[in-house]
């Protein structure tokens, strides 16, 4: 495990790490899902695997925004992006997400006028400045983003800014959490819930989770000792045969969650009646529409949207990755022809997707041991 | 995107109660608070910040946590990218510094 030494607390990492050993059951195989893509690149760049017990198989979740985010939808804020005076403005992250005719970053260098911005705040103040142009932000993330962006459409209402919209790609976690425990090829244990999607929501949405799946889920910090400590937790409530919600991540994540983003979301947002996600297919009520008072400010209902719906090519697996029923490896196309420097799916743009994080620290850890190896026989 | 960068709270701007200006080693920005509206931050207060937003309180220490591990995940120069990019609130000494809205 890389940095333990340089991290704080080293002996209680050791511990913990021990304690889960201790734990774990020889005979049992334990497949543990950590849902936020957040915990996956943690997990990667902090080689856990390499200090768990061989039985104790992490399973990548479907909580990085830009990667369950489907091409047709990127397809149809690139074509509002053509009109003539709009801006198209977005999170870096989404940049380099390809699209069918090239990502936004290819569509700026052809003459589509594409920003990235910091914050959804950041979007209005760009039509503040450009009263002659209308900026569209194309909003992505779940609940830890989405109360950002209604507070900002609460401000454009507010001041009566006319030239901004929100093209929203918003959704939300316990239904894809549930979509996943509906699949038919999925076997789990335990979930690790996700850190900041629980500071605005907060744990009691789990519940069924423990009550009705019969699961433990345990919300958990970023650092190596937060996600040891929240595996013991799991496997604590599993020996004791106890499906409980329990919170790791008290320090920032309240039980309650956070009830003024929670009310701005309710203002601004109401539920689509299905949403399309990429790898897991249309999942009801799983997305944030703009609610009707807010119409002026939602481009979905100011443009003309082509509705775009794109197949993912046949070869990659994004799917099966994204559901956690292939590691990211174990894809066709994995670190040949979708690569970091040339993506295919999102799972490979995003530092959060588990194909860069399994690309980035793996992929390349096991290709440098293995010329050192051949050199060695050379 | 899901990672917070925590920052301290060094200024109040009177008249707006849902802005304040937070200090992230070193770099000065505007930042929206509305978000922490039942349990509003004062000046001294640390906060972890989202996509510009104050999203929850935390102690010093667990924000000096939180920039260790933003160093570990090798994300430091990205958060600073980010905090540096925050201008939706300049007030004209922050003018040109958003790196990324040009």
């Amino acid at each position: 495990m890389r940095y333990v030494d340089e991290f704080r607390d080293p002996e209680l990492i050791t511990k913990a790490a021990e304690e889960i050993h201790r734990l774990a059951n020889t005979g049992k195989h334990y497949r543990i899902m950590e849902v936020c893509g957040g915990h996956t690149h943690a997990i990667y760049r902090f080689g856990l695997k390499d200090v768990l017990p061989s039985n104790i198989e992490l399973i990548h979740g479907p909580g990085c925004p830009v990667c369950v985010l489907p091409m047709g939808r990127i397809d149809d804020g690139l074509a509002v992006a053509k009109q003539a005076d709009v801006i198209f403005a977005a999170f870096g992250d989404m940049m380099r997400v390809p699209g069918t005719h090239g990502s936004p970053f290819e569509h700026k260098a052809r003459g589509t006028d594409v920003r990235i911005v910091y914050s959804p705040a950041d979007a209005l103040q760009l039509a503040r400045k450009n009263p002659q142009r209308h900026v569209m932000f194309f909003a992505i993330g779940f609940e830890t983003t989405a109360p950002s962006t209604a507070l900002t459409l609460m401000r454009a209402k507010a001041e009566g800014v006319g030239n901004f919209s929100v093209f929203c790609n918003h959704v939300t976690i316990i239904p894809a959490m549930r979509a996943i425990l509906d699949s038919p090829d999925m076997r789990l244990d335990a979930f690790i819930g996700p850190g900041h999607v629980s500071t605005v929501i907060g744990c009691r949405p789990y519940e069924w989770i423990a009550s009705t799946e019969g699961m433990p889920i345990v919300t958990s910090g970023f650092e190596p000792l937060d996600l040891l400590q929240s595996i013991v937790m799991i496997l604590r409530q599993l020996r004791a045969g106890e499906a409980r919600v329990e919170n790791q991540y008290k320090r920032v994540v309240p039980w309650e969650g956070n009830r003024a983003a929670l009310k701005a979301m309710a203002e601004v947002f109401q539920l689509r009646p299905y949403f399309e996600w990429r790898g897991l297919g249309f999942i009801s009520q799983s997305a944030l529409r703009v609610r009707d008072e807010y119409s002026q400010w939602d481009a979905e209902r100011r443009f003309p949207i082509p509705n775009t719906r794109v197949t993912d090519p046949k070869a990659a697996q994004c799917g099966e990755v994204l559901k956690g029923v292939l590691k990211p490896a174990q894809c066709k196309l994995f670190g040949k022809e979708c690569a970091p420097e040339h993506p295919i799916g999102a799972l490979m743009v995003s530092s959060e997707g588990s194909c860069a994080a399994y690309y980035n620290y793996e992929h390349r850890k096991t290709a440098a041991a293995m010329l050192t190896s051949i050199a060695s026989v050379a | 995107m899901c990672l917070a960068i925590p920052g301290k709270i060094i200024e109040l701007v009177p008249g707006q109660t849902h802005l304040g200006t937070v200090e992230v080693t070193g770099v000065r920005r505007r930042i929206d608070m509305g978000l922490l509206q039942e349990d509003p931050p004062e000046i001294g207060d640390w906060v972890l910040i989202h996509v510009g937003f104050a999203m929850t309180k935390i102690s010093e220490r667990d924000a000096m946590e939180q920039m260790d591990l933003l160093r570990m995940l090798g994300e430091t120069e990205q958060a600073m990218e980010e905090i540096r990019g925050y201008g939706f609130h300049d007030t004209g000494e922050h003018e040109g510094a958003s790196t990324g809205t040009g």
